[in-house]
């Protein structure tokens, strides 16, 4: 490990902070995107996947590192297709006043 | 690591807080979700020159994963309706969960005396264990949701099987922790079976009601196990994202639950309905039936009218007739609102999406706190596919399961219209007080019908 003991401590407990801060004031018309969009920022496990699918030896954790790699990539792509899909249709009536009632 | 992957994951882990605290407001939500999107494509790429991936197979296994993955993920993401979305969004965190626990293993497998220490060891063991359980855990919850599995499943000494189970784990994980690296595979396997075994057990019993908590928990799951790997694989751009989401999931499972009125521990250690108690308060009044026709002209004649959506509504896929309806309404003047509970739809937000899928704009939906004093001077209030949500025992019976809830004040209105599609009880099976109210007139019918008559009628009026 390079971030060595006490500096993986500090950066543990500021990213904790800093999620607890940044939707401290959510309203409750987001929870479901937010939960969603949260949900896509945590595929950036793929790019964790990858890198243990990169040094995978023996076809055992070739094939463990296949199938997390898939996994990964659904977790990204899809919690990306359907957070997108969501806030798309936010809006609000103050600027394009009845613009028509659906896409 | 060379300079331009280190800045690249540092770029990312930017883009990620920043993107994700601009989704926590309306107007700047979608560029939040664009700009998190730029930062998982940057780090994305820029990995493929990591030092540590080697071996041309891998990176044919890794383009290919990356692809099949993708795409389905791709396809299932556009495809999926609204309605169904909370689902989804379970399925693909199980994903995320699932692969933090390959990671693990690929780690633990890895480990020899030489390369590993202790501390290393254990984090990557309680990794492994939070990410299986959020992949278990949340498919489980998908199938739930999905329909796949109807029934709660519950027998006899479940919470001390669960937390046997759970003990046996988490000392298999001790040992191999502390085992400096000698880590038979057959305690590994077995480590791992124990672990999602405990994620299915633990999300089994739990009602759809509460699923959508219990998603958001795992999801917050899935943020910490990534964090942990992102220790273990010193990745800083997967311990800062991994980290931030566990502990913005947490909030929003707090705010979610405290929305819902259910206390957390209750959710995942009780079961829901199974104290039916039978003490039913006797009620009074008679149900009124009012047609379509004249709910629509009554409204058309009123000042101020407030809808409030449910679940049933969206199922029914009513909600772009309403709309078509509120738009009749304001042009004649009325004043319409939509007043969304918490609870409403599938999860706390899931109404939302879904009148906003319909055309509704965001400010003429209030939510329960903004709206519930407005309901004194609202002429009718218009319940549609929702149930408990506006029953008032939930206000003054302390013997009914949904006591202290709080919910919508529909009955202050002056006059009380709820569309409904049969005579039955709602979603919990308790007798909704309201429709048995003075003020409250039953309109029976589908709701996708009842809103095209409701439609005609005013449209009638010229």
């Amino acid at each position: 490990m390079i971030i060595e003991g006490f500096i993986a401590l500090y950066i543990f407990m500021l990213a904790a902070f800093t999620g607890y801060e940044i939707i401290s004031k959510v309203p409750v018309i987001l929870h479901t995107p937010l939960m969603s969009g949260s949900n896509f920022v945590h595929g950036i496990v793929l790019v964790g996947t990858m890198v243990a699918l990169g040094h995978a030896q023996t076809p055992l954790e070739q094939a463990i590192g296949f199938v997390a790699v898939i996994l990964a990539a659904g977790n990204a792509v899809g919690g990306y297709v359907v957070t997108e899909r969501m806030l798309e249709m936010f809006k609000t009536s103050k600027k394009d006043d009845k613009k028509g009632d659906n896409a | 690591m060379s300079l331009i992957i280190n800045l690249a994951y540092f770029a990312a882990a930017v883009l990620f807080i920043v993107g994700l605290k601009q989704m926590s407001s309306p107007t700047t939500a979608r560029p939040g979700i664009i700009w998190a999107g730029v930062g998982m494509v940057i780090a994305t790429l820029v990995t493929f020159v990591h030092p540590e991936i080697s071996g041309g197979v891998n990176y044919t296994l890794i383009i290919l994963g990356i692809a099949i993955g993708g795409a389905l993920a791709w396809w299932s993401g556009k495809k999926v309706a609204m309605t169904d979305m909370p689902q989804m969004i379970a399925l693909y965190n199980g994903m995320g969960g699932g692969a933090a626990a390959g990671i693990g293993a690929i780690y633990l497998l890895q480990a020899t005396p030489e390369t590993v220490t202790n501390t290393g060891l254990a984090i990557a063991v309680t990794g492994s264990l939070i990410g299986s359980v959020a992949f278990s855990g949340s498919l489980v919850a998908y199938a739930k949701l999905e329909g796949l599995m109807k029934k709660t499943f519950t027998f006899g000494g479940q919470q001390i099987v669960n937390i046997a189970i759970f003990a046996i784990t988490v000392l298999l994980g001790f040992m191999m922790a502390t085992g400096g690296g000698e880590i038979g595979s057959f305690s590994l396997l077995l480590f791992f079976v124990l672990a999602l075994a405990f994620g299915v057990l633990m999300t089994l019993p739990i009602g759809g009601a509460d699923m959508p908590v219990v998603i958001s928990l795992y999801n917050a799951l899935t943020g910490l196990a990534v964090g942990l790997k992102g220790i273990v694989l010193d990745n800083p751009a997967l311990m800062i994202a991994g980290i931030v989401v566990g502990a913005a999931g947490t909030l929003l499972t707090q705010l979610m639950a405290k929305a819902m009125n259910r206390p957390i521990k209750n959710i995942l250690f009780s079961q829901f309905g199974g104290s039916s108690g039978g003490a039913e308060e006797e009620i009074e009044g008679t149900m009124k039936e009012i047609q379509a026709n004249d709910a629509g002209i009554m409204m058309a004649y009123a000042e101020k009218v407030i809808i409030v959506p449910g679940y049933g509504m969206a199922v029914a896929q009513a909600q772009h007739k309403i709309w078509e309806f509120t738009q009749l309404l304001q042009k004649r003047g009325v004043d319409v609102k939509f007043a969304i509970h918490p609870v409403a739809g599938r999860m706390p937000g899931h109404m939302n999406v879904l009148l906003a899928e319909a055309g509704v704009p965001y400010d003429i939906i209030f939510d329960l706190d903004e709206i519930n004093e407005e309901f004194k001077t609202a002429d009718v209030a218009m319940v549609i596919g929702a149930n408990d949500v506006v029953n008032p025992v939930a206000r003054t019976n302390p013997e009914s399961p949904i006591y202290g809830m709080p919910i919508l004040n529909a009955d202050q209105a002056h006059n009380v219209i709820c569309v409904k599609r049969g005579r039955g009880a709602g979603f919990s099976g308790i007798e909704n007080h309201l429709f048995y109210a003075d003020n409250n007139q039953m309109l029976y019918g589908d709701g996708q019908k009842v809103a095209a008559e409701l439609v005609a009628s005013v449209k009638a009026l010229g």
